[in-house]
């Protein structure tokens, strides 16, 4: 009896010896870290004390990055969503053979480095780039326009690199949805489109949530886009934790932005799946 | 009260579906009378299911028209046609409660927020299920499930019902039942109705008429009794029930029967058939259920039977009645299906089986 207790325990535990060490050590390091002192002269002092959060929220600056930061990822969110669903959906009813090639594009940047795709749009959106330098030989403009170090070319990036997750994730719910619920409700009196309302959309809302919340998360802990594609003023969160850390080397007010990021994406995390879980999407679009 | 039936009141015309290169329906013609039930049998990937989807819209045919109530109803979309459509798998709305799913059809009739009401209270008190309206599916039985679907689908009073292998996905036990509710549902209502299935104790138990069905064709149309006794081909007389089939040369008539000589030069007799010429080859087909056994040393020969010998090579015991394989001298291996009368009969007993001429029928080869 005492053995089929502590049996699986024993088969999971390199994996939890690897989760422990590799997730949960360095975010107590993290953690711990937060609390240290730095001293003028560039060390930093083991103690316990809240000065780097108080240095945080001491004036505008921070807070306002941090802001900024959960506005791009929303918009990012909200993009993602509608350009996003429609390949999905097109995955989903598409009978052709090729969809597992098609399948394979979505997938195909991940086999290409971050920083080359990222770095790849300045070649398109740059004064020289392949836009520019098209409108300017069709005589459609007469100066190039400026469309890096932007807000939208920051954007830009986040998109391609974060689209496949949203695609993948609402293709995998719409994929578990039963084609024969579509043709009940066509065959009760609805069209395609009002088919497409009342079962399609509602059931396919997991995945869309799942991605809505992944798109989120990964959009506040990258870097590369703003730093890369983005002007002064796009900075975001992630950028000002990487100059602190590897710019200043001041690891504990590093530690204590990264903490503050970590606690508030925890808080819109568990929000969002308290009221914004699965059944509650599910009734609030069924009543319609 | 006799209002006129129309005999045609779903009819198929030349009716023909190709994938690709594969024919799935091969163009035919079919006629389905007004409130019968109709059932579309055959092995997977007969036709079957497609002639429905096609009725549904849910499949284009490539050629050929449909016509219910003598409109043509090709270019009707899906949600005009006013079918109700019930699936193998149930198909009910996992999000909407009981209630909304059977009030779904009426929303998009426009009925109002009263009328619904009852009409779905009704629909759920039809299918013996009142009171669940504020349950999700999910909080039922399989078999509870697709009484809801029913209930969902008579409730917009759809001119045909149609039902794509509804009770497969069932337990044994509840098939039967659910069989006979859809067969008495069916009968009160009087909703003409389709019902697609592979199972023939379910085509043969409720059916007005049976079509059976493969390779995209109809092998036969009749009544359950017509195709059971009287089946047409080979392929009708072994899909429904046991058959044993034995090669012959049609002999001399022998009033009432027809003599048939057997390939071991034995004559044995059957039943007559008008479009059998003497010396045409045929085969005999024999139900499993109409030959009886008994033991060799009992034999006392009666006049006007036919009789076989052999020995008992295996059996299963089915509780009521005992299936026998019976081994003849020349080779054959016969299947008999008999009710055990005191004790069964064992392997290795040599037997002999006596069959009426009546049951004895000639097919072509």
């Amino acid at each position: 009896m005492k053995e089929k207790n502590w049996k699986p325990l024993l088969l999971l535990s390199p994996s939890l010896t690897a989760v422990f060490l590799l997730l949960v050590v360095p975010v107590c390091f993290v953690v711990v870290y937060s609390f240290w002192l730095r001293a003028p002269s560039g060390q930093d002092i083991p103690a316990f004390q809240f000065g780097n959060y108080a240095k945080f929220f001491a004036d505008f600056f921070y807070p306002s990055i941090l802001l900024n930061t959960l506005r791009v990822a929303l918009e990012t969110v909200i993009l993602c969503l509608f350009l996003g669903y429609i390949p999905a959906f097109f995955f989903y009813k598409t009978q052709s053979r090729l969809k597992p090639y098609l399948m394979l594009l979505v997938m195909l940047p991940f086999w290409i480095s971050f920083i080359i795709r990222t770095l790849s749009w300045i070649n398109i959106l740059g004064d020289s780039g392949l836009i520019n330098h098209l409108l300017l030989k069709a005589g459609f403009i007469s100066a190039p326009l400026s469309l890096l170090y932007n807000e939208g070319a920051v954007i830009m990036g986040l998109l391609q690199y974060l689209l496949p997750f949203m695609i993948l994730n609402i293709y995998v719910s719409l994929d578990g949805i039963d084609k024969s619920l579509t043709e009940a409700a066509q065959s009760l009196g609805c069209t395609e489109w009002q088919a497409f309302k009342e079962v399609t959309l509602p059931l396919s809302m997991p995945g869309v949530s799942a991605g809505c919340l992944l798109v989120f998360v990964l959009t506040c802990g990258t870097y590369l886009p703003p730093m890369i594609l983005g002007g002064p003023g796009n900075e975001m969160i992630a950028n000002l934790i990487f100059k602190r850390v590897i710019g200043t080397l001041d690891w504990p007010f590093g530690s204590a932005i990264s903490v503050i990021l970590m606690l508030l994406l925890g808080l819109i995390v568990y929000t969002y799946n308290r009221y914004m879980g699965i059944n509650q999407i599910f009734k609030s679009l069924s009543n319609g | 009260m006799t209002q006129e039936r129309d005999p045609a009141f779903v009819r198929f015309a030349g009716i023909e579906k190709k994938y690709g290169r594969v024919v799935a329906v091969k163009p035919m013609d079919l006629e389905i009378p007004e409130g019968s039930l109709v059932t579309l049998l055959g092995p997977s990937g007969c036709g079957k299911t497609t002639l429905l989807r096609m009725l549904a819209g849910l499949e284009t045919p490539t050629q050929g028209d449909i016509y219910i109530r003598g409109k043509r109803i090709n270019d009707t979309p899906i949600h005009k046609r006013n079918l109700g459509m019930i699936f193998q798998n149930y198909a009910l709305f996992p999000h909407k409660t009981i209630f909304e799913n059977i009030a779904f059809g009426l929303k998009y009739r426009g009925v109002s927020k009263t009328d619904m009401q009852k009409k779905a209270e009704k629909a759920l008190e039809t299918v013996r299920l009142p009171g669940v309206g504020n349950r999700m599916p999910s909080q039922l039985s399989g078999g509870q499930q697709q009484r809801i679907a029913l209930a969902r689908a008579i409730v917009i009073e759809p001119d045909v019902l149609l039902m794509d292998e509804p009770l497969s996905a069932l337990d044994e036990n509840l098939r039967e039942d659910m069989r006979r509710e859809i067969d008495n549902l069916q009968q009160q209502l009087g909703v003409t109705t389709i019902f697609v299935t592979h199972d023939q104790r379910e085509a043969l138990s409720m059916s007005d008429k049976v079509v059976v069905m493969k390779d995209g064709f109809i092998q036969q149309q009749g009544t359950p009794e017509e195709v059971y006794n009287n089946s047409a081909n080979h392929f009708v007389a072994d899909f429904l029930g046991h058959s044993n089939f034995m090669v012959a040369v049609v002999g001399e008539k022998k009033s009432p029967f027809l003599e048939a000589r057997l390939a071991d030069n034995t004559l044995c007799l059957v039943s007559p058939a008008e479009d059998f010429a003497a010396g045409a080859k045929a085969e005999i087909v024999i139900r499993a259920q109409k030959m009886t056994l008994g033991y060799k040393t009992d034999f006392t020969r009666q006049a006007e039977m036919n009789y076989f010998f052999g020995k008992i090579v295996d059996r299963s015991y089915m509780g009521g009645e005992v299936s026998y394989f019976v081994e003849l001298a020349q080779g054959q291996v016969l299947h008999v299906i008999n009710f055990v009368k005191r004790a069964p009969y064992r392997r290795g007993d040599e037997v002999y089986i006596q069959v009426d001429p009546f049951h004895c029928r000639l097919l072509a080869p």
